[in-house]
């Protein structure tokens, strides 16, 4: 597998959950906020979105550990590089752990997990009002924490393509652009393992390394 | 590599910039900058501002008791809405019979709502949650004016009742609230939660088979005669006499309600609570409630319920009425709230043998 970027499906889940993650975490607080008419639309919303993005952080995982990563850039300090894989290891732990508190909490609430009308979850914990008040202080808090290390997440990521100037924000992205060679045509340079669906992109060519990776020359 | 270089000015602002866009407009979400909003902490404490903290209880309806029975529909209701429990069959139902305020040991004699919350339950895990009141309307019409009541209503410790002037200044600026007073002054005051018709206060959608939208209220209207209290004795009676009275009463027979569905007439309004549908109205009558046994809080699996009225199966929905969202966002925040307290004890669990008394 190379490793000058990632996997074209994981580029496409990323922005894609990205976007549902920020709209949840808005939404979340936002109904947490309010007594008014939104607090009810909110709420409807929150659950489904919320299972939508357990069962795309389940694939994304699946395909994040079959198709690797980027290697790091080896001339950060150790510590950065330290924290950078660490924060990686929180994002995806509490992409899963925001929606399993969520469906647990109210399983111990008591309460029929709705998702739509009519479209329920089984409980997945015994009713236990202890346990919901925990679980509820968990999902708000750890939702708080998600959003901190988001926000670390975003900087990281602008250091890299403004400062730095490097291949970071690149791996992620669906540019083709190379430091050194014009862009080339959109078509015709596409990896044979990346052929699916519209969002492949072509890995950036860089000058960091020892590049195996022959389709892109 | 490049040479290093020294920080470029231009894009750090820039990342700062994006950061802070990012900060301030997740806290201008959550509420914590721009304009104040009434949020569920806010109804909680106004609640409590009036009637005091009593923790581990509901924050409002705290003195109650639960019971079990079942709903038998006969099918009628399916004209209306597609929800399960409208569906020819019967339906396990639990439930709570409460009185109006934060004291759980209040006295039954006051001129307060009576109380009636079920759960009807289908067996694919469906829900149908409802929190009923013995009057067709209700005071205020949205959760501002909620909170406004519960500050300009707080009884004078002096007296037991609001202070005239702060509800005198109230009523003038919700004339709403008078019709409700008014509503409570001159109406039967039921003597028994047998003999009430328990009203779903606000409108819903329901939406049938084919999607047909109608907007409803409903009520259940007891089998029980209906005999009023004398309001003037009311300080009088025994402490507890509302509740003995329904606990004696099960424990001889059932205890049944006919479920009726109130469809709105083109004029009526399905947005506001506080006011009456008036005249003739086309009535479905969809089934029969009976309640079979009265149980504890501690014991009876109403006390770790919240009777959320916007917990709905598929076939009924909110309708507009702004304060569906609000009594929903209420009772979620005072469960939240209690869920964290050690349950309080009931003020029957003892006198029905509750198991499991904290």
């Amino acid at each position: 597998m190379t490793h000058r970027g990632f996997h074209p499906s994981l580029r496409l889940l990323h922005w894609l959950m990205a976007f549902l993650l920020l709209s949840m975490l808005f939404i979340g607080v936002g109904m947490v906020s309010t007594a008014g008419p939104l607090y009810a639309i909110l709420l409807a919303v929150h659950r489904p979105i919320g299972l939508a993005l357990l069962l795309l952080a389940l694939l994304r995982l699946a395909i994040r550990l079959r198709t690797g990563a980027p290697e790091q850039d080896q001339s950060l300090p150790r510590r950065v590089r330290c924290a950078a894989g660490l924060s990686h290891i929180f994002l995806y732990a509490l992409m899963f752990a925001l929606p399993l508190l969520g469906w647990a909490m109210l399983s111990a609430g008591g309460y029929p997990v709705v998702i739509a009308k009519g479209y329920l979850l089984p409980s997945i914990l015994t009713h236990d009002l202890a346990a919901f008040a925990w679980l509820r202080s968990a999902h708000g808090l750890l939702a708080l924490l998600f959003f901190a290390l988001i926000l670390g997440h975003i900087g990281a990521a602008l250091v890299h393509a403004l400062i730095r100037r490097d291949n970071v924000m690149r791996s992620m992205g669906f540019a083709r652009s190379s430091p050194r060679a014009a862009p080339a045509p959109d078509d015709g340079e596409l990896r044979a393992e990346a052929g699916e669906g519209t969002a492949e992109a072509p890995i950036p060519e860089d000058d960091a390394g020892s590049g195996a990776d022959p389709a892109a020359r | 590599m490049q040479v290093p270089k020294p920080l470029p000015l231009g894009s750090a602002i820039t990342i700062a910039a994006v950061l802070l866009f990012l900060l301030a407009a997740f806290a201008w979400a959550a509420g914590w900058i721009g304009a104040r909003r009434i949020d569920g902490a806010a109804v909680l404490s106004a609640l409590e501002y009036n009637g005091g903290v009593h923790e581990g209880y509901r924050r409002a309806h705290a003195k109650g008791l639960c019971f079990r029975g079942s709903f038998t529909a006969n099918g009628e209701g399916t004209a209306l809405s597609r929800a399960f429990a409208l569906r020819k069959g019967v339906y396990p139902v639990t439930g709570r019979f409460s009185l109006a305020g934060g004291n759980p040991l209040a006295a039954d004699g006051r001129n307060v709502f009576r109380s009636m919350a079920l759960v009807l339950r289908a067996d694919s895990g469906e829900e149908w949650r409802m929190a009923m009141d013995h009057t067709p309307i209700f005071p205020v019409r949205d959760v501002a004016s909620f909170v406004a009541l519960q500050r300009a209503s707080k009884p004078d410790p002096a007296t037991g009742k609001p202070n005239p002037a702060v509800m005198k200044a109230f009523l003038a600026a919700h004339p709403e609230v008078k019709t409700f007073q008014d509503f409570m002054a001159k109406n039967v005051l039921p003597d028994s939660f047998a003999s009430s018709t328990f009203y779903s206060i606000n409108a819903f959608r329901f939406h049938d088979a084919q999607g047909n939208e109608t907007m409803v209220r409903w009520q259940f209207e007891p089998e029980a005669i209906l005999k009023g209290l004398d309001k003037a004795a009311l300080p009088q009676m025994p402490r507890d006499f509302l509740f003995r009275e329904i606990i004696d009463r099960v424990n001889d027979a059932p205890v049944t309600w006919q479920l009726k569905l109130v469809v709105a007439n083109a004029g009526d309004v399905t947005d506001d609570a506080t006011r009456a549908w008036k005249g003739p109205h086309h009535v479905v009558s969809a089934g029969t409630l009976q309640i079979d046994e009265i149980a504890s809080e501690a014991d009876g699996g109403c006390r770790d319920l919240n009777f959320d009225p916007a917990i709905l199966p598929d076939g009924v929905g909110l309708s507009d009425d702004p304060l569906l969202a609000a009594r929903s966002k209420a009772y979620s925040s005072s469960f939240i709230r209690r869920a964290g307290e050690k349950p309080g004890r009931g003020a029957f669990d003892a006198h029905l043998g509750a198991r499991s008394v904290p």
